[in-house]
C-alpha cells in the first residue's frame, strides 16, 4: 500500500505528538506495514484515506488506534534473563533488607506491553520471596496502549508466547489452560494494578518507587523526551531505589545523576549519592 | 557443548539439528528412545537431549524415565520438544525428570531462550 510523503509527514507528526515515538524518514515501510491492517479493519481504501479521516478525528479514537498500531509490543517472559537474575540475587534481597521496618515495596513497570515483564517479576517474587506476602506490595504496570492494558489484565497467552522464555516449572504452577490458550492464575493477576499511562504525557501522582522497570521503550523516543522521562523517573523514585533499562538503552549523555550498576548485562541503574 | 536430538521425523531432526548447530552445539541424533539410550552409551556424554514425545519403539517419556535412572546422566539436561500440549503432560514430563518443555512448532529463538534458562547459552 503506497504512502505519499505528505501523509507520512502528517502521520509521524501526529504519532510523535501523541506518544513521543519518533518515525524518521526511511521508516515509511514501517508505517505502511503497521497501518495497512488498520486501513482494512476501518473499511478504508488506502493510507491516504486514513490520513484524511485522522484530520477529521475530533474524538481522537482513530488517532489512538493509529498510535497503538505504530507501537512495537515485542516482549517475552524473562526477556534477556540477566536482569531477572540480578533482581533475584541482589536487588530484591537488598530492598527487602532496607524496607524491613516499613514492610512496604513499590514497584512500577512503565512499558508493560502484553504483560510478560510484570508477570515475570510477579512469579519471581512469589517463587523466591514468600515473606513479601505479608508486606504491602504496591505493584503497578502501565502502558500507553488500551489494548495492551486489557491484555495484561486478562493475562491470556498463546502457545507461541508461552513457549518464549517461560520456565516450564513456572508455567505449570502459575498458568491454567483456557481453551487453546494459557491464562495466568488469578492470584498473580491480582498482585498487579494495570494502568494506562503515556510516558510522554502527564504522570499521575505515584508512591515513591523502590523498583522501576523501564525496558525497551526509551529507544523509540527522541533525546529531549528521553531526558525528561529519565528525570521524572528519578523524581518518582526512592533515593536508594533501582531502575532497569533495556539492553540497548542507557542514561549516558542523557542524565548524569544516574550511575550504572556493575552487574553483567542487566541495564540496572541507581541514583548517584550526594 | 553437545546435544542429542531425538525425533522420529527426519525433517524435524534436520531442522532442530541445524538450530542447535547454529547455537554452537555439536549434534548427534536418534530416531526413537531406544536408539537414543544406545547413543548415550556410544556417543556420550551430552550436555542436553532434545526429546520428542511420540515415537515408535520407545517414546520420549520412557526415554526420560530410563535416562534419569542412571546417575551418570544426572548432569545432562532433558528438554521435551513435542506436540503434546496438555498441562498434565507437561507436569508428567517434569516429574519424570525433564528440565524444560517446548511445544511444537518451535522457533530458533524459542530454543535459544530455553537453553539460556538452563544455563546453556553460548555467548
Ligand atoms: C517493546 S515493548 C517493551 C515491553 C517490555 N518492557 C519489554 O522490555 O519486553 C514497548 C512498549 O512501550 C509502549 N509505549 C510506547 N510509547 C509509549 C509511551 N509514550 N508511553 C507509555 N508506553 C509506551 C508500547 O505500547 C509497547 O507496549
Amino acid at each position: 500500500m503506497a504512502l505519499n510523503p505528505g501523509d507520512f509527514e502528517y502521520i509521524s507528526k501526529i504519532v510523535r505528538g501523541q506518544s513521543a515515538i519518533v518515525l524518521e524518514k526511511g521508516k515509511e515501510y514501517l508505517v505502511e506495514a503497521r497501518l495497512t491492517p488498520l486501513v482494512a479493519s476501518e473499511n478504508l481504501g488506502s493510507i491516504a484515506e486514513l490520513a484524511q479521516q485522522m484530520r477529521k478525528d475530533i474524538s481522537g479514537k482513530l488517532i489512538a488506534k493509529v498510535v497503538e498500531a505504530m507501537t512495537t509490543n515485542e516482549t517475552s517472559f524473562f526477556r534477556d534473563i540477566h536482569p531477572f537474575e540480578v533482581l533475584k540475587n541482589t536487588v530484591i534481597p537488598e530492598l527487602i533488607q532496607k524496607r524491613e521496618s516499613q514492610k512496604r515495596l513499590n514497584i512500577w513497570c512503565g512499558a508493560s506491553s502484553s504483560g510478560q515483564e510484570p508477570y515475570t517479576l510477579a512469579m519471581l517474587i512469589r517463587e523466591n520471596f514468600p515473606q513479601l506476602k505479608n508486606w504491602k506490595l504496591d505493584f503497578m504496570a502501565s502502558d500507553i496502549s488500551t489494548e495492551m492494558q486489557k491484555r495484561c489484565q486478562d493475562g491470556i497467552y498463546s502457545q507461541l508466547e508461552i513457549n518464549r522464555g517461560l520456565p516450564a516449572m513456572l508455567m505449570v504452577k502459575y498458568f491454567q489452560r483456557s481453551g487453546a490458550q494459557w491464562q495466568i492464575k488469578p492470584e498473580l493477576r491480582q498482585m498487579i494494578n494495570f494502568k494506562i499511562l503515556n510516558l510522554s504525557g502527564h504522570w499521575p501522582l505515584m508512591p515513591k518507587m523502590d523498583l522501576v522497570m523501564m525496558r525497551n521503550v526509551l529507544i523509540y523516543f527522541d533525546v529531549p523526551t528521553k531526558k525528561v522521562i529519565l528525570q521524572k523517573i528519578r523524581e518518582n523514585m526512592q533515593p536508594d531505589g533501582y531502575v532497569f533499562l533495556g539492553a540497548a538503552e542507557t542514561t549516558l549523555n542523557l542524565d548524569v545523576k544516574y550511575e550504572r550498576m556493575n552487574f553483567k548485562q542487566s541495564g540496572c541503574y541507581r541514583i548517584k549519592e550526594g | 557443548m553437545r546435544a542429542l536430538v531425538i525425533d522420529d521425523s527426519r525433517a524435524i531432526r534436520l531442522i532442530l539439528g541445524q538450530v542447535m548447530k547454529k547455537l554452537g552445539f555439536e549434534v548427534v541424533d536418534a530416531g526413537d528412545g531406544q536408539q537414543a539410550l544406545d547413543k548415550l552409551k556410544s556417543d556420550g556424554p551430552f550436555d542436553i537431549a532434545l526429546v520428542d514425545w511420540n515415537m515408535p519403539v520407545m517414546n520420549g517419556y520412557d526415554f526420560v524415565v530410563n535416562a534419569r535412572k542412571d546417575p551418570q546422566y544426572n548432569d545432562m539436561r532433558l528438554m521435551m520438544v513435542t506436540t503434546e500440549t496438555e498441562m498434565a503432560q507437561v507436569v508428567k514430563a517434569l516429574e519424570a525428570g525433564a528440565n524444560e518443555y517446548v511445544m511444537k512448532p518451535f522457533t530458533k529463538e524459542m530454543i535459544a531462550e530455553k537453553l539460556s534458562l538452563l544455563g546453556l547459552s553460548i555467548e
